[in-house]
C-alpha cells in the first residue's frame, strides 16, 4: 500500500519534473555558449577606472557621447571662485588632527575617494570615507559616530533636530546628473528626446510602448518600434533615486501624488537593479528597457542618454555644463542653509535632473584638532579639489554656491572660536 | 582479577620512567576538575547557542516594534510597500520567498534524487567518488558568484529561450497555465526559482547519498531474489525505506533556500509590485528586500519595518522547519504502522 502511494507520487513529480528540467537543461547549455560573451557586456566600473587613472581619464570617457561640452567647462566655471581660495592649503598644519572619518552618500564616492586620496599627499591627513548610502551617512553625524556625514538628498527639519551634536552644515562639494538611459534594438545611434512628462508616464506604467503617439510626438522621423517598454529602476535605496524621484515629482503632478521622492519608493512597475552598475546591466541585457544612472556611468558604457526638455523648453543632452548652470540658476534664491533640490530650473542651457552632493558637519564642534582639520579639508575640495570633480562625472560647482560655502566653512567654530585657520 | 597492575605482563615489560604513567593515575583528583572544567565549558557552549538565538530575536522584536504595532496585522497582510507615504506591508516579500523556496525544492528533489541514486545504486564504483565529488563542489561556490552567472548567463537564456517555450507550451493549459503567463523578462520569480534549486541541489544530493548508502543491502537483495528488476527494487524497497531521509533531505535544502540572498536578489527583479500568480513576473524576497533597503533605511519607522522583515524571515524559517519536522516524524510514524500491518 505504502509502495504504491509513494510510487504514484514520484511518478507525478517526475512529470512535473521533466518539463521544466529540460529547460533547466537546455537553459545550461545556451548559457555555457552564451557566456563568453557576457562578460564583455559587464559595465565598467568607475572606481576602478577613475583610481587607476585618474588624469587620463577625462578624456576618454566624454568621447562617445559629447566631447567638447563635457571637456570645457570643467575649467571655466571653477575657474573663477578658485582665484580667491584655491592654492591656501598647500601642507600640514600644526594643531590638526592627522585623522578625519567620514560615511554617507555613494553617489559622490568617486569623486571624495580621489579627492581624499590626492588631499593625503597634500597634507598627511587620512580621510577615511565610508561610502554606505546618504541615509547611513545622516545617521552617522546625527550620532556623532563620523566627522563628517555625506548626503545627497538634504536633511530634513525633524532629522536636523535629533541630531545629538547641535546645529549641521549643509556644504555643497559637487554637482551631478542623472540621465535616463535605453537600450533599443534598431535605434543605437539615435538620440531620443523624452520629456519629463513622458518619463513619468513611462515609469508609471502609463505608456507601455516604444511608439506611444506622445513618444513619437517628440521624436519625428524616428522609427520607434511597437515593442512593449521595460523600466528598471534602483532596487536598493539611493541618492540616485532620490535625484531622478524629486524630477518626476517636479514635472509630473500625477507622479508626485502616486509616488512622490525619496531614496527608495514604491516603484508602480519594471524591474530593480542593484547599484549603478545593476540598472546599467539591465539596461544592456534587456532590449527594449529604459533605465536612470548618474551620468559618468552612460559615459563609461556607451549607453543611449535621452535628451531631456528643460524648463525653457529646450531640448538639453546631459552635459557637465548644463548642470553647473542648473546650480547657477537657482543660487540666487537658494535657502540660506544651501538644502535645496537644483533640478528643473531656469535657464537655457540648464540640464534639468541635476543635484548638489552634501557633506555633513557640525557647526558648533568639540574637538579642536579636528574641526580644524575638517575645515581645511572641505574648503580645499571646495576650490582646489573642483578642478577634478569632471574627470570622474561630476560637474564644478558654480562662483556663487562655492562662496556660500566658504562663509558656512569659516562658520565652523571649536572651543569658541573659528576653526579655519586660513591656511 | 587478584594481580595488580604492577604483575601485568606488558607493565613489566615498560621501562623505568613508566613511573610517570603510576603519578598521572594518582593525581585523579586534578583529572575530576579537568573533567568538571571541560563538561562546564560545553555546557557553555550548548548554552550560547540558545542565547544567541534569543538574542536576535529579541533585538529583532525590538527594533520592529514600531513598525509591528503602527501595522498590526497588515504588517503581514498588506501588499503596499511604500517609504514616501510611510505604509510597509511585507506581503509581496513573503510571497516571493515562500515561492521561489518551493519551487527551488520542486526543481531541486528530483533531480538531486536522481543523482543520489545514480552514485549510490548504478554508478561503477571508480565513477561515485567523481560525480559526488563535482556536485559537492557546487556547495563550495560562493552565492555571489552563483548571483554573477545568474545575471549575465541565466537570465539572457531564460528570458530569450526557457520562459517562450514554457508559456507555449504550459501556457495555455488550464490551471497550471497560470503560472506562465506575462513578458519574459528573464527577471522574475521563475529564474529566481530556478538558481535557488541549482544551490540547494548539493545539500539534497549529499543527504539523499547518505541516506541510500543507509539502506540495508538486504532490502535490495531480498527483492531482487524475488526476481523484481533493479527499478522495482529501487522503487519498492531502498525508496520506501529511505523516504523520511530523503524529505529531510529537501527541507535541509528548503531551509537553505529561504535565506538565500545574493543570487536571488541579482535575477528576481526586485520589484515589489503586486501578485500576480504568474512565476513570470518580477518579485522580491525576504533577503532581498533587507539586503536592498537597510543601507538607506534613513529614518525611524523604515528601519523598523526593515528589520520586521527580518523578523518575519525568522518566523518563516522556524515555521518551515517545524512544519518539516513533523512532516519526518509523520512519515517515520506511517512507515512504521505500515511495516507492522
Amino acid at each position: 500500500m505504502t509502495t504504491t502511494d509513494f510510487l504514484t507520487r514520484r511518478r507525478s513529480m517526475l512529470v512535473q519534473a521533466t518539463g521544466l528540467l529540460a529547460g533547466a537543461a537546455g537553459a545550461a547549455i545556451v548559457a555555457a555558449c552564451g557566456g563568453s560573451e557576457a562578460p564583455a557586456s559587464k559595465p565598467a566600473e568607475p572606481t576602478k577606472a577613475a583610481g587607476a587613472a585618474p588624469t587620463t581619464a577625462a578624456a576618454k570617457p566624454a568621447e562617445p557621447t559629447k566631447a567638447p561640452a563635457a571637456a570645457e567647462p570643467t575649467k571655466a566655471p571653477a575657474a573663477a571662485p578658485a582665484s580667491g581660495g584655491a592654492g591656501l592649503i598647500t601642507g600640514p598644519f600644526d594643531g590638526e588632527a592627522k585623522a578625519l572619518t567620514g560615511a554617507g552618500a555613494t553617489f559622490p564616492a568617486v569623486l571624495y575617494s580621489k579627492w581624499f586620496n590626492d588631499y593625503n599627499k597634500v597634507t598627511q591627513v587620512q580621510v577615511n570615507y565610508q561610502s554606505i548610502g546618504s541615509g547611513g551617512g545622516i545617521k552617522a553625524i546625527s550620532d556623532q559616530t563620523a566627522d563628517f556625514g555625506a548626503t545627497d538628498s538634504p536633511m530634513t527639519d525633524a532629522q536636523l533636530k535629533d541630531a545629538k551634536g547641535g546645529d549641521i552644515l549643509h556644504i555643497p562639494m559637487a554637482l551631478g546628473a542623472v540621465v535616463a538611459t535605453y537600450n533599443i534594438p534598431g535605434l543605437e545611434g539615435t538620440k531620443l528626446k523624452l520629456s519629463g512628462d513622458v518619463l513619468a508616464a513611462i515609469f508609471l506604467g502609463t505608456i507601455t510602448k516604444w511608439n506611444d503617439p506622445k513618444i513619437a510626438a517628440d521624436n519625428a522621423g524616428v522609427k520607434l518600434p511597437a515593442e512593449d517598454i521595460v523600466s528598471v529602476h534602483r532596487s536598493d535605496g539611493s541618492g540616485t533615486s532620490f535625484v531622478f524621484t524629486d524630477y518626476l515629482s517636479a514635472v509630473s503632478a500625477e507622479w508626485k501624488s502616486k509616488v512622490g521622492a525619496s531614496t527608495t519608493v514604491n516603484w508602480p512597475g519594471g524591474i530593480g537593479g542593484k547599484g549603478n552598475e545593476g540598472v546599467a546591466g539591465e539596461v544592456k541585457q534587456n532590449p527594449f528597457s529604459i533605465g536612470y544612472v548618474e551620468l559618468i556611468y552612460a559615459i563609461q558604457n556607451k549607453l543611449g542618454v535621452a535628451s531631456v526638455k528643460n524648463k525653457a523648453g529646450n531640448w538639453v543632452e546631459p552635459t557637465l555644463e548644463g548642470v553647473t548652470a542648473a546650480a547657477a540658476a537657482a543660487s540666487g534664491k537658494v535657502a540660506p542653509d544651501l538644502r535645496v533640490s537644483i533640478v528643473e530650473q531656469e535657464g537655457e542651457k540648464t540640464y534639468p535632473i541635476s543635484t548638489f552632493t552634501w557633506i555633513l558637519a557640525y557647526k558648533t564642534m568639540t574637538d579642536a584638532p579636528k574641526a580644524i582639520a575638517l575645515t581645511r579639508l572641505l574648503w580645499w575640495a571646495t576650490h582646489d579639489g573642483q578642478k577634478l570633480t569632471g574627470d570622474l562625472g561630476y560637474a564644478p560647482l558654480p562662483a556663487e554656491i562655492v562662496a556660500k560655502g566658504e562663509a558656512m566653512i569659516k562658520s565652523i567654530q571649536a572651543g569658541g572660536k573659528p576653526a579655519f585657520p586660513g591656511k | 582479577m587478584a594481580t595488580g597492575p604492577t604483575t601485568h605482563p606488558a607493565m613489566t615489560a615498560l621501562p623505568p620512567n613508566a613511573r610517570s604513567g603510576d603519578a598521572a593515575l594518582t593525581r585523579a583528583p586534578g583529572g575530576v576538575d579537568g573533567d568538571r572544567a571541560f563538561a562546564g565549558a560545553t555546557l557553555a557552549a550548548a548554552l550560547a547557542v540558545p542565547a544567541i538565538l534569543l538574542a536576535v530575536f529579541l533585538l529583532l522584536a525590538i527594533d520592529a516594534e514600531p513598525a509591528l504595532t503602527r501595522f498590526g496585522a497588515s504588517f503581514v497582510t498588506s501588499s503596499t510597500w511604500d517609504n514616501v507615504k510611510e505604509q510597509f506591508g511585507t506581503l509581496p516579500y513573503i510571497y516571493g520567498t515562500v515561492v521561489t523556496s518551493l519551487l527551488a525544492l520542486v526543481l531541486a528533489t528530483p533531480v538531486g534524487l536522481g543523482a543520489a541514486l545514480f552514485i549510490t545504486e548504478y554508478a561503477p564504483r571508480r565513477l561515485r567518488t567523481p560525480v559526488a565529488f563535482t556536485i559537492e563542489l557546487l556547495a563550495a561556490i560562493p552565492s555571489i558568484v552563483f548571483g554573477l552567472w545568474g545575471f549575465f548567463a541565466l537570465t539572457p537564456v531564460m528570458r530569450s529561450t526557457v520562459e517562450p517555450f514554457l508559456k507555449a507550451t504550459i501556457g495555455p493549459v488550464p490551471v497550471v497555465g497560470a503560472l506562465f503567463q506575462g513578458p519574459s523578462l528573464g527577471k522574475d520569480l521563475f529564474t529566481g526559482g530556478v538558481i535557488l534549486a541549482i544551490m540547494i541541489l548539493p545539500t539534497v544530493v549529499a543527504i539523499s547519498r547518505e541516506v541510500l548508502l543507509a539502506v540495508p543491502t538486504m532490502q535490495r537483495e531480498g527483492m531482487l531474489a524475488l526476481g523484481a528488476t533493479k527499478w522495482e527494487a529501487i522503487s519498492g524497497a531502498v525508496l520506501p525505506y529511505a523516504r523520511a531521509g530523503i524529505a529531510g533531505a529537501a527541507i535541509l535544502g528548503l531551509a537553505r533556500a529561504l535565506g538565500e540572498t545574493m543570487a536571488v536578489t541579482m535575477v528576481i527583479g526586485n520589484s515589489s509590485r503586486k501578485i500576480t500568480g504568474s512565476l513570470l513576473t518580477p518579485g522580491y524576497t525576504m533577503a532581498s528586500a533587507i539586503a536592498n533597503q537597510f543601507n538607506e533605511a534613513d529614518n525611524e519607522l523604515y528601519f523598523s519595518a526593515v528589520v520586521g522583515v527580518a523578523a518575519i524571515l525568522l518566523v518563516v524559517s522556524a515555521l518551515v522547519n517545524l512544519f518539516a519536522r513533523v512532516l519526518i516524524w509523520s512519515i517515520t510514524r506511517n512507515a512504521a504502522q505500515g511495516a507492522r500491518a
